[in-house]
């Protein structure tokens, strides 16, 4: 409780800050008037009488989803880059660690453009902005890959990760997705372990999302390497074990040789029996990954519930991002005319 | 005016001759290549067929594909970076191959797959499932598209080449043949003209020899009247009248 108290000196404001920005998030009443938009130009018109406001209003020429998706972007980046830069420690650390997942996605996509001697120029606009760290820049002095780690990837907070994991040979002949997995891999245990260490509610938020996020992971690997050429101890080393099912659960995920196999394994988990229940292949069906989108939203607004804790910053974060697919998705099915299955966005309330 | 025109010949029945050939080629010519015509006429009509049905298939086939891209995009936020950067071959290659119709080279496009897929993994954690719809669905495209290449571009060429052959056929009909036929017609009539001249001249010269022998006779006539001239009255030669003996007198 005294721990209670000392938190809102560095922190309430930024509290304060992001339920304010959470409150902003498209409510279900929003969703049915953007589903019924017509064309694009309605989107914006609706949009802008949300939170968003005139976030569009400066864009010349015919609206395309690209654009929209650029926007989104912008507008929650620019709110997290506010969060950040008034955050003090221990708060700073981990705004820092949601960074990571951006910065691997960065570095990997830098790796692959530059084994494929693409300009460094030309990739790093495509990068993600949460993502940026200063080295990026430098990237394309190293030509072996040895260089690339001794004088760039060394550099970066993500350094450990490589350590860990991956060797100097695997950066040459590693499947690039093999690769970013096992980086994500390491840096979920990362941040589960310095959750863990900050404590109190903090802990209690975060550990429960990340252990989710962990378990997904492996679910979700398990299923799409079915019928895809991975030898079942590499993907056994992509699992996070941090989840629920560790260490029980990925031994079994580990040897699973079809999707039947791994809805037994759900069967035995509380949580996540639900979530392989009345799943189908049909277009109209919620796919598993939908139902796992629609239990993390849940557990994102759940993290809203407790106060004094950072677990609102990640899941403020995430939520933001779903809204974003969200949208995209709705300007997609506008733009294309697709309508029938417009309402497959995972609402947020 | 071309249907007054006609080959520089010199009329005789030689030259009939040889025109009389050079139409019965002309003929067969015009009917090969109207047949020619005809069955890229044909062919033509059946790839216009399919394009339609291509097009029809096309339209559905893209709208699926681009649809799965938003579904993909839905779940994986945007991974077309990744995706980009990845790449370094073509996984569907293009083959040229010829076919022939009525003597037309047409070119056909034929895709088929180099190597197996790749980028198998992406979207490993997430997304996988969206990302294989995806991938089938724009291979279908891309095999439409390739198809539907291959018929236009025979199309165009079945094009230019059925303007040409129609072009030839007419120009065989309507400039060529009425030529050799004006020109027969032409040795004909002057053969014909000739013909007459020389009857005609023939009946002159009988009319000038009988006029001269009527003058003869006349003439003789008179002379006989005034005894001048004796009509030798040329010997019986049957008559029993003994020659004379030449020798023993």
């Amino acid at each position: 409780m005294f721990l209670d108290v000392l938190f809102n000196i560095d922190n309430g404001y930024l509290e304060g800050l992001v339920r304010g920005f959470k409150s902003g998030i498209l409510k279900n009443q929003d969703y049915i008037n953007l589903v019924q938009c017509e064309t694009l130009e309605d989107l914006k018109l609706h949009l802008q009488t949300t939170d968003y406001g005139n976030f569009l209003a400066n864009e010349p020429g015919p609206l395309t989803v690209s654009v929209i998706d650029e926007k989104i972007r912008e507008k929650y980046v620019l709110e997290f880059q506010h969060l950040r830069n008034h955050a003090v420690k221990p708060l700073s650390k981990f705004l820092d660690y949601i960074t990571y997942s951006y910065m691997i996605d960065n570095i990997v996509l830098l790796i692959t453009g530059h084994l494929h001697q693409r300009s460094i120029q030309e990739l790093l606009p495509k990068c993600h902005p949460l993502g940026m760290f200063e080295q990026m820049g430098a990237i394309n002095v190293a030509d072996t890959s040895a260089s690339l780690y001794n004088a760039i990837i060394i550099d970066t907070p993500l350094a450990p990760y490589f350590i860990d994991c991956i060797s100097e040979h695997d950066l040459d002949e590693l499947n690039i997705e093999i690769m970013r997995n096992t980086l994500y891999k390491a840096y979920i245990e990362d941040f589960y372990n310095f959750c863990k260490q900050l404590g109190g509610p903090t802990e209690e938020v975060m550990c429960d999302l990340l252990a989710f996020e962990a378990d997904r992971r492996a679910f979700m690997i398990t299923i799409n390497s079915l019928g895809v050429d991975l030898p079942k101890d590499e993907r056994s080393k992509l699992y996070p074990r941090c989840g629920k099912l560790y260490p029980d659960g990925l031994n079994q995920l580990a040897k699973v040789e079809e999707y039947d196999q791994v809805k037994m394994i759900a069967e035995s988990y509380a949580d996540y029996r639900p979530l392989f229940e009345n799943v189908g292949t049909n277009p109209a069906d919620k796919t598993i990954e939908d139902k796992f989108f629609e239990q993390e939203v849940k557990m994102n607004l759940n993290a809203f519930m407790r106060q004094f804790g950072f677990g609102v910053f990640y899941s403020f974060l995430k939520l933001k991002e779903q809204e974003n697919r969200n949208i995209i998705w709705i300007a997609e099915c506008v733009a294309q005319k697709h309508r029938t299955r417009i309402d497959n966005y995972i609402p947020i309330m | 005016m071309s249907g007054k025109e006609r080959f520089p010949v010199f009329p005789s029945r030689m030259a009939q001759s040889l025109m009389k050939s050079r139409l019965k080629g002309a003929q067969t010519g015009r009917n090969l290549l109207k047949k020619k015509a005809d069955a890229l006429t044909i062919r033509f009509r059946q790839i216009l067929k399919r394009i339609i049905e291509a097009k029809t298939l096309m339209g559905t086939v893209m709208k699926e594909a681009a649809f799965s891209l938003a579904e993909a995009k839905f779940t994986m936020g945007d991974f077309s970076q990744q995706i980009l950067q990845n790449v370094n071959k073509a996984s569907i290659k293009v083959k040229a191959k010829k076919d022939n119709v009525a003597g037309v080279q047409l070119p056909i496009f034929e895709s088929f797959k180099d190597g197996n897929t790749p980028m198998d993994l992406t979207g490993l954690s997430r997304g996988g499932q969206q990302m294989k719809k995806l991938r089938d669905n724009y291979e279908k495209a891309i095999e439409v598209l390739i198809d539907l290449a291959s018929l236009q571009t025979s199309f165009i060429a079945l094009d230019e080449v059925i303007k040409i052959t129609n072009r030839r056929v007419n120009a065989i009909e309507h400039v060529i043949i009425p030529k050799i036929e004006n020109t027969v017609n032409y040795i004909i009539s002057e053969l014909d003209e000739m013909e007459r001249e020389e009857f005609f001249r023939l009946k002159k010269v009988q009319e000038k020899n009988r006029k001269i022998k009527a003058a003869e006779d006349k003439r003789r006539e008179e002379l006989k009247e005034q005894g001048l001239l004796k009509e030798i009255e040329a010997p019986n030669l049957l008559a029993d009248q003994e020659d004379s003996d030449i020798l023993f007198k």
